[in-house]
């Protein structure tokens, strides 16, 4: 299966969404990322048992933090998708690609551009 | 331990909002543990405000130094240097609001800003929740109420209680709050001293407390 997906999507492979701190979503946007979003696989799947579910609280902090700074909660997001949907991993880049382009670039700016990760 | 939280970000950008360049210093003790001043918590602050500063087109250096405590003067000993070295405009403390005092009075030109709200003397009840247990009242009572603290834990700290408004384990104030009298009740009687729930407990000599002004510990033993 070959899909694209937009090119403006750097994935970040982690082994489990469960991995994906805080400190890793907050410095995404500090380094000028426009959107970051981490995809997980579906709710209750989660071969960790629980990665997902923790990945979904930290994305919720950082969009709060966000939201205290006067920022678009939106350039954070948590998308839950199984190894088997590739077709939905296109879907969700290019849904998220559209979002962060109706948002506009980030007011924090820098060469780096809306970055997502995956595991 | 010492339970505290995060000021809100927005207090934390207003206290730093003329500065360029700050020290922020985490603590390693209670604030660790409660997950709102350790090393984690500063980095995450750190990098808030740096997004907010540069969101703004006013960038701010942070550095970032966490401390085997700050309720201890040899710790502070240890900003020294980078105080000394780095020109900061001030130093923002995660530690509980010891933390700050030490170091405004170690680093007498420096300017000193909390960033947590020091909230109780506490322990956790389950991951991410933390509740009140002690008020730190310096005579210590609890053997009178089956060991639970109705001065930190009922609403109105009666020593002699419950008062009417205990319902259903609940406490008046709120159906999150449990009332600590319901639980003394209970423990006494799975404990077979009901009777003893018929002594009354005379007034209590607040000196020991607060009331008595602020307090200090003079161990002749270890002093030097
Ligand atoms: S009686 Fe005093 S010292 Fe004992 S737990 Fe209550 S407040 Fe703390
Ligand atoms: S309901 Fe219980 S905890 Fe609340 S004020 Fe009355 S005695 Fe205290």
């Amino acid at each position: 299966m070959r899909l694209s997906y937009p090119s403006n999507v750097k994935v970040i492979n982690v082994p489990c969404t469960g991995r994906v701190d805080i400190l890793h979503l907050l410095k995404a946007i500090e380094d000028g990322a426009d959107g970051v979003y981490v995809a997980g696989c579906l709710e209750g799947d989660c071969h960790y048992l629980t990665g997902n579910l923790k990945a979904k609280k930290r994305v919720a902090y950082v969009k709060k933090v966000l939201e205290d700074i006067g920022m678009e909660p939106e350039r954070v997001e948590m998308y839950n998708l199984s190894a088997a949907q590739g077709t939905r991993f296109a879907e969700i880049a290019r849904e998220f690609t559209e979002r962060i382009l109706d948002l506009g670039p980030s007011p924090v700016g820098s060469e780096a551009k809306s970055g997502g990760e995956a595991a | 331990m010492v339970v505290g939280e995060s000021k809100p970000i927005e207090e934390i950008l207003s206290m730093v909002a003329d500065f360029n360049k700050i020290l922020l210093t985490g603590c390693k003790g209670c604030v660790t543990v409660c997950n709102a001043g350790g090393q984690k918590e500063v980095g995450i602050l750190a990098s808030a405000l740096k997004i907010a500063r540069k969101k703004e087109g006013r960038e701010i250096e942070i550095d970032e130094i966490t401390l085997e405590r700050q309720c201890d003067p040899e710790y502070i000993d240890q900003l020294e240097d980078p105080i000394a070295k780095n020109g900061y405009d001030a130093v923002v403390s995660m530690a509980c609001s010891v933390g700050p005092q030490y170091i405004a009075k170690h680093y007498e030109d420096m300017l000193v800003f909390p960033a947590l709200n020091t909230t109780f003397i506490g322990g956790s009840l389950e991951h991410g929740v933390w509740a009140e247990f002690c008020q730190a009242c310096g005579a210590c009572g609890i053997h009178n109420f089956g060991a639970l603290c109705p001065i930190a834990r009922c609403a109105k700290s009666l020593l002699n209680g419950p008062c009417g408004g205990s319902a259903g384990g609940k406490c008046e104030i709120s159906q999150e709050t449990d009332c600590v009298w319901h639980l003394i009740y209970e423990r006494m009687s799975r404990l077979g001293q009901l009777d003893k729930m018929a002594n009354v407990v005379m007034f209590k000599d607040w000196t020991s407390s607060r009331d008595g002004g602020p307090r200090k510990i003079v161990r002749e033993d270890l002093k030097q």
